[in-house]
């Protein structure tokens, strides 16, 4: 016998090790070293919490009590993934394309980003994950008291709750740590992931060795075991053809329904291909996980004392003959088992929850709607760990509540059948673009509420809400609607009699009403691009050029997707338009990548209605209703060579015309410049020659004449210093500049630069903010010159900032092999419209009385940054006027 | 004498200097530093004479300058303009919009004086 403690610390360091493993693979990940955590296997081994602790000592139990019938809980996930794996590729196929972070989502996006279908099945699931959720807390608790004392009788339990709730609160703290790191559901939860191809790898080498053991140790080899099967009751079996069919197709149902098979399968999905993969090895690791199945049944029927439970013959066989370390391994792998598909579950729901129930909520009662960041993305993590909390206690109450009740045995087929009713809806909306929001909807509600009145209500046995009255009468005596005979249709297996009444009504409902109703642009948009999603991979299209400024929306997409993910995907957007910065044109196309990367974060239908705030008009143009009408696949490829050569042409006179404004321009440019220099030198000239003729003339008082000459030796200066500026741009300009490079502390330079500056205004008290530890990092540039552009970048803060009470924000951070350094006020920014001006030779915003310089600063800084091989770039939204200076960390080799 | 003069010009010590000359003289001047709010200016004191800078920040004196013609109350005022930019463009530029004289910058203080008591009649 193990003892108890023995138990519980094996137990702990398992975890811990779990623990470690995920976040090794977290770091492994930020490193960029992914490549091994996204191979097939690992996405095999994950695919297999299908493989709860229900499987695990379940399997065995449901052999010794229904001889081969367990067989179909593997068969129906093994026909899927050989025989429809081009079924689950559509699936992965949609869900890359339009990001979708669930199947509620996946639900909603499909019918016009509906809200209600995606709290619809959030619904579903969430109640049908509830008692299964209890199930693996059960089992986790039953398999403690098996070591705890002497062997359990039956499901009863002793005094367990505590050891339930620890489970729950650990697995609460697991979850959040690893499951909400990320808000992306898109992006892998890569520590997540590995933790469970783990314990994958666990469950199955425990479930062997007990086999092996129990084949060749305790019996005496395979003929052995066959001549004990042979004798045993299980050899009578009889097979019930109807319940075969009716499993084997419920359990194939699950695997695409399960939110946390949808998890593993779609979302974390990192590559197509591992599809292939997995649709061989899946079904063999099922093989190898039922291989010893009957056996450990058999055995364990004749060696055990009469009345064991049969549920825990993985765990009590070793016991008997005193294995305790085998023991113990069967006993990690159970935990595996329980742990991994809670985990996992509790991600799925808490997505589901936060995107189709909290956010929308957050987005109707809020004042102001998604203009205006705020911090969404606080707020939806939140809500994630919230959610996680929640469904974790839901699964614990549920269990404290039910007691341990024996139907808790069968309650892992009842999610099934409730999780199934997302079925039509789902294989509708991927095949048949007939399918209606509407339809959805009736078929969803129809088969979740039969599902919920004659199967899952029931389950709580005589003593749970339906009396036993009401299950031989029918509720107020209507004998058609008993719940386990409706229609008058009695003397079926309750759980057929569900499954076939709850799916038929559903989906005779989907279609009846699906063909009764139209569906909205919306929603023919989106059937057209799941339904096609291999014909045209290009995302749907669904805005029209709005009145969006680019900065709010900038604005609102730091707030959900985080600062650097945002600017980053503005600049590549922009970059793609061939536009420098981080503001791209706001076109459709924008808008409908802007959208599908919030869906990756939010889910569709708060993605789309976030979105929809800031479009102008119409969602849907008549082209894109065009498009969805002329598919005759002929036309379809006819036009798009027509489109390609017409767009080769209009690329080419493109460019054409762009060559020529360039040139214009830049003959503008330099006239413009021209006059402008003759502007700055003649200004101080004039207060020069006028003072100076005055002074010349005599006959002034002594205050007066010093006065005068002050003016004149201080516009000498501004003109000195003007003529410093022109010849140092044009230096930098032509590029031959002397840089002399030197390694420096970026803290020691910033710290330069403050000073050099606090001259400017010097009488405004102006508030620095600065993040010392991150500032100090080794820099290789030409120390001077990057310490004049701070002190620029810093002189206009002091001088230009017009917030009440100035502030500055430095912020240094390294990303990639670039040092960035920010410089942020709190003051009213630069319009949008001068944001690319500012950079511009002479280009003054305001009045030149307070400016003093010439307009050349940062003219000046961009030239020096382009010759540091860096840059220097102005970053809207950030609340004020805020300045990017960017450099390689390492010194770059000179370029021939 | 109590003619007055409207000075329209953004440069502190251009402003100083220029006072300086014509108040010497005799001159009532007045200043405005601001293009966008010149004409409510102008319209507030109508002047003898009006002294107006081309680069102006708000609004350019040319812009200003072919406001007042239009105008019929404004249309006979006397307007100099002052221009840093100096090339022959600027000039025309400034005659098409009505100026009746024009100095480049820098000037001769005894040009400005000259120019001004011109254009009023002294």
């Amino acid at each position: 016998m193990v003892p108890f403690n023995l138990l519980v610390a094996a137990c702990l360091i398992y975890v811990i090790l779990l623990f470690l493993v995920a976040f090794w693979a977290e770091q492994q990940a930020r490193l960029g070293r992914v490549k091994w955590l996204r191979s097939p296997v690992v996405y095999t081994l994950s695919l297999s919490i299908y493989c709860t602790a229900w499987t695990f000592y379940g399997a065995v139990g449901y052999a010794a009590r229904s001889g081969l019938e367990f067989v179909t809980i593997y068969l129906g996930p093994t026909l899927v993934l050989i025989g429809w794996w081009w079924v689950l590729r559509k699936l992965v196929r949609i869900g890359r394309t339009q990001r979708v972070t669930s199947i509620a989502d996946l639900i909603s996006s499909r019918f016009g980003k509906s809200n209600l279908l995606g709290v619809i099945v959030t619904l579903i699931c969430v109640v049908a994950a509830t008692p299964y959720i209890a199930l693996q807390l059960q089992s986790v608790t039953l398999s403690f008291n098996v070591f705890a004392g002497p062997v359990p009788e039956g499901w009863a339990l002793r005094d367990s709750n505590s050891t339930a709730l620890w489970v729950a609160a650990g697995l609460t703290l697991f979850t959040i740590l690893f499951g909400t790191r990320n808000l992306d559901a898109n992006e892998r939860h890569n520590g997540v992931v590995t933790a469970i191809a783990l314990e994958a790898v666990v469950k199955l080498v425990a479930l062997l060795a007990v086999g092996v053991f129990t084949v060749w140790v305790v019996a005496s080899g395979p003929a052995d075991i066959l001549s004990r099967i042979e004798a045993s009751d299980i050899a009578d079996w009889q097979m019930q053809p109807g319940r075969w069919a009716g499993l084997t197709f419920l359990a194939g149902a699950a695997i695409l329904t399960l939110p946390r098979m949808f998890q593993v399968m779609v979302v974390e999905n990192a590559d197509e291909r591992h599809m292939a993969t997995a649709s061989w090895a899946f079904p063999l690791y099922l093989f190898a996980m039922s291989l010893f199945v009957v056996p450990i049944a058999v055995v364990g029927l004749a060696v055990l004392p009469a009345g064991s439970n049969p549920d825990l013959f993985v765990l009590t066989l070793p016991l008997a003959f005193d294995q305790g370390g085998l023991a113990m391994l069967a006993f990690l792998g159970g935990f595996s088992s329980a742990t991994s598909m809670v985990i996992v579950e509790a991600i799925a729901l808490a997505t589901m929850v936060s995107n189709h129930i909290v956010m929308p909520l957050w987005l109707r009662f809020r004042t102001g709607g998604a203009r205006g960041a705020g911090d969404v993305r606080g707020l939806v993590l939140n809500a994630r760990r919230l959610s996680i909390a929640g469904v974790l206690a839901l699964g614990y109450a549920y269990f404290a509540l039910s007691g341990g009740s024996s139907a808790l045995a069968a309650i892992g087929l009842i999610s099934f059948v409730g999780v199934a009713q997302i079925l039509p809806a789902m294989l509708g909306g991927l095949f048949w673009r007939g399918a209606t929001r509407i339809g959805a909807a009736a078929g969803l509600l129809t088969g979740f509420a039969i599902w919920l009145y004659a199967l899952f209500l029931p389950s709580f046995g005589a003593g749970g809400l339906f009396g036993t009255e009401l299950m031989l009468q029918g509720p107020l005596g209507i004998g058609w609607l008993r719940p386990q005979a409706l229609f008058g249709i009695g003397g079926i297996d309750p759980l057929l009699h569900a499954l076939f009444w709850s799916l038929s009504l559903n989906t005779a409902l989907f279609c009846a009403v699906s063909l009764l109703t139209f569906p909205g642009p919306m929603e023919r948009l989106q059937g057209v691009a799941f339904v096609n999603v291999f014909d045209h991979s290009g995302p749907t299209r669904g805005w029209s050029r709005g009145g969006a400024e680019a900065e709010d929306l900038l604005a609102m997409a730091q707030g959900i997707l985080g600062a650097d993910e945002a600017q980053g995907f503005f600049q590549a957007q922009a970059a793609a338009q061939g536009k420098a910065g981080f503001l791209p044109d706001t076109t459709p196309e924008f808008f409908a990548a802007l959208e599908r990367r919030l869906a990756g974060s939010v889910g569709a239908a708060t993605a789309h209605a976030m979105i929809a705030q800031f479009a102008a008009g119409a969602a849907v143009s008549v082209q894109d209703l065009m498009a969805v009408a002329n598919e005759a696949q002929q036309i379809m490829e006819y036009s798009s060579q027509l489109e390609a050569k017409s767009e080769e042409l209009a690329r080419t006179a493109r460019a054409l015309s762009e060559a020529n404004e360039k040139l214009q321009a830049l003959s503008v440019q330099k006239d413009a410049f021209l006059s402008q220099i003759s502007h700055e030198l003649r200004t101080p000239m004039t207060s020069i020659r006028a003072f100076s003729e005055i002074l010349m003339e005599g006959g002034l008082e002594g205050p007066d004449q010093a006065r005068y000459a002050e003016i004149i030796h201080d516009e000498t200066i501004r003109l000195t210093r003007l003529l410093d500026d022109l010849l140092d741009l044009s230096v930098l300009e032509n590029g031959r500049v002397q840089l002399n490079v030197q390694v420096a502390n970026l803290h020691d330079l910033i710290d330069r630069a403050l000073q050099a500056a606090g001259q400017t205004r010097a009488e405004r008290r102006f508030v620095i903010h600065r993040d010392l530890p991150t500032e100090h990092m080794p820099i290789f540039t030409d120390t001077d010159r990057l310490v004049q552009v701070f002190i620029n970048l810093i002189s206009n803060a002091r001088k230009y900032c017009d917030a009440a009470r100035p502030e500055l924000t430095i912020k240094v951070r390294r990303r990639g092999g670039q040092i960035e350094v920010d410089f942020i006020d709190n003051g009213s920014g630069i319009p949008a419209g001068s944001q690319s001006l500012v950079f511009e030779k002479f280009a003054r915003l305001t009045d030149t009385t307070r400016a003093g310089g010439a307009g050349l600063g940062l003219a000046i800084c961009r030239e020096i940054m382009a010759n540091l091989g860096g840059t220097i770039t102005y970053v809207p939204g950030q609340g004020g006027a805020a300045f990017r200076v960017a450099l390689p960390a390492r010194r770059q080799r000179e370029a021939a | 004498m109590d003619k007055r003069v409207l000075l329209i010009e953004d440069e502190p010590n251009i402003i100083e200097a220029i006072r300086f000359i014509l108040a010497r003289d005799g001159w009532a001047v007045a200043t405005h530093s601001d293009g966008e709010t010149a004409l409510t200016a102008i319209r507030a004191s109508v002047p003898d004479v009006l002294v107006l800078d081309v680069m102006l920040p708000g609004r350019s004196g040319f812009d200003i300058l072919a406001d007042l013609r239009a105008d019929p109350g404004l249309q006979a005022l006397p307007v100099l303009m002052l221009t840093a930019k100096g090339q022959g463009r600027a000039r025309d530029a400034a005659e098409q919009a009505g100026a009746d004289r024009f100095l480049s910058k820098p000037f001769a203080n005894a040009e400005v004086l000259a120019t001004v008591r011109e254009l009023a009649g002294l």
